[in-house]
């Protein structure tokens, strides 16, 4: 794998990342229990959206193919999405999108840190920015975490079955990998396996606060940033995404 | 037609914040740098928040308003390093965001008093606001919810 094939990957990883986490989130515009939680989900989402034109921005610029942000974003298939699989889960409920969001954040704020100094300018600039969103998120997802964990008796039994649900899919965050090899290599992004320990001290910490018990188990769902086998629910989140472009292919506004 | 730099910096300062129409977009600290080269005028605009929608409206406001004083040729180039913070809100734009009932950002993380009675026993309502860039807080004292411009 060259250097660029592998800078390509890594963009659509962390665009890839952004665009259906920020898709799934988005999902709750107009749904969400109270009115103050609908605007937060949809803020949000907005900011993972306009991060993912950064990313992906930069991944058709670094392929040279002439793709823009939206044609990867609209004109790929499932197989060529490469977002770990903890982003296409469905939302379930609050509380499970809010477990969901939490396991993210932690880890991208700590790999955002990380790459607000890339070797690479324009992953350090997009990063720099992103950073000071992603803590915004993730002082929220941890807090609402916290708060319905501990919280009534029927909001704990719930976050506690999402973080047995989501659990097996956080791992797949820090594998590592030739691309992720490349990348350090080359001094653009950490190895993911070195944000771990971080990320566990973190987690851990939260849940305690939260009074809930994270699973004694590292078995971890693969598949996803590689594009070797996501689970049906991106595929079905496709439809309604592509949906436009689908149908009525090369409509523009 | 001869024009100089400080006077585009006057004529941008006309422009409103397409959301906060009583700050302009030079106060709101969005425009970074303008370069006049012959005839061309280069405008250096950096987003607030990279979702924004009002960034686009931003480029065509500040595109049309100086076509509309006699310059062809526009280029507006996005700037994404460094980074926007609100550091870079004019004084005026925070007396005027005040005026107007939205709390300017503090760096102590939450507003200084409510923008409408002056009370300092103020609450959080939510992290997020009606705007990826404010917050919702309300006065424990005058009741009044208001809107916090988020320090970032």
């Amino acid at each position: 794998m060259t250097r660029d094939m592998a800078f390509f990957e890594f963009l659509c990883r962390m665009g890839d990342n952004t665009l259906v986490l920020g898709h799934r989130v988005s999902e709750w515009c107009g749904h969400a229990p109270v009115l103050e939680e609908d605007i937060a989900l949809a803020n949000t989402a907005l900011d993972l959206i306009g991060q993912t034109q950064m990313w992906l921005g930069l991944a058709g610029e670094v392929e040279g193919e002439g793709r823009s942000a939206d044609d990867l974003a609209m004109l790929r298939d499932a197989w060529d999405f490469r977002n770990v699989l903890l982003a296409e889960q469905p939302n379930g409920d609050f509380g499970q999108t809010m477990m969901r969001q939490y396991l993210f954040d932690q880890a991208h704020v700590l790999l955002l840190q990380k790459l607000a100094g890339s070797s690479d300018e324009r992953v350090a600039g997009i990063a720099a920015k992103a950073v000071k969103e992603v803590a915004y998120h993730v002082e929220r997802s941890r807090d609402t975490v916290i708060g319905l964990g501990d919280g009534t008796s029927e909001s704990h039994r719930r976050m506690q079955a999402a973080l047995d649900l989501l659990w097996p899919y956080a791992g797949e965050m820090f594998t590592d990998d030739e691309v992720s090899g490349i990348m350090a290599g080359e001094g653009i992004a950490p190895e993911p396996s070195s944000l771990r320990a971080a990320w566990d001290a973190a987690v851990q910490e939260t849940m305690s606060e939260a009074t809930l018990v994270i699973p004694d188990s590292d078995f971890a769902h693969a598949g996803g940033k590689t594009g070797f086998r996501h689970s049906e629910h991106l595929g079905h989140m496709l439809t309604q995404m592509q949906w436009l472009q689908r149908a009525y292919p090369g409509a523009r506004w | 037609m001869t024009v100089s730099v400080d006077q585009i910096w006057g004529w941008l300062d006309e422009v409103p914040d397409p959301e906060i129409p009583v700050i302009s977009v030079v106060d709101l600290g969005i425009v970074r740098e303008v370069v006049l080269e012959g005839e061309t005028v280069t405008v250096a605009v950096t987003p607030t928040y990279s979702g924004c929608p009002a960034t686009s409206v931003i480029s065509m406001d500040i595109e049309t308003a100086l076509r509309d004083r006699g310059i062809k040729d526009v280029k507006i180039e996005t700037r994404i390093a460094p980074p926007w913070t609100t550091d870079w809100l004019s004084e005026k734009g925070r007396s005027r965001l005040e005026d107007y009932g939205i709390a300017p950002p503090q760096a102590a993380g939450g507003p200084e008093k409510c923008p409408h009675c002056g009370s300092r026993n103020v609450t959080r309502v939510s992290q997020f606001g009606s705007t990826p860039c404010k917050a919702h807080w309300r006065c424990s004292d005058c009741l009044e919810p208001f809107d916090y411009f988020k320090c970032i």
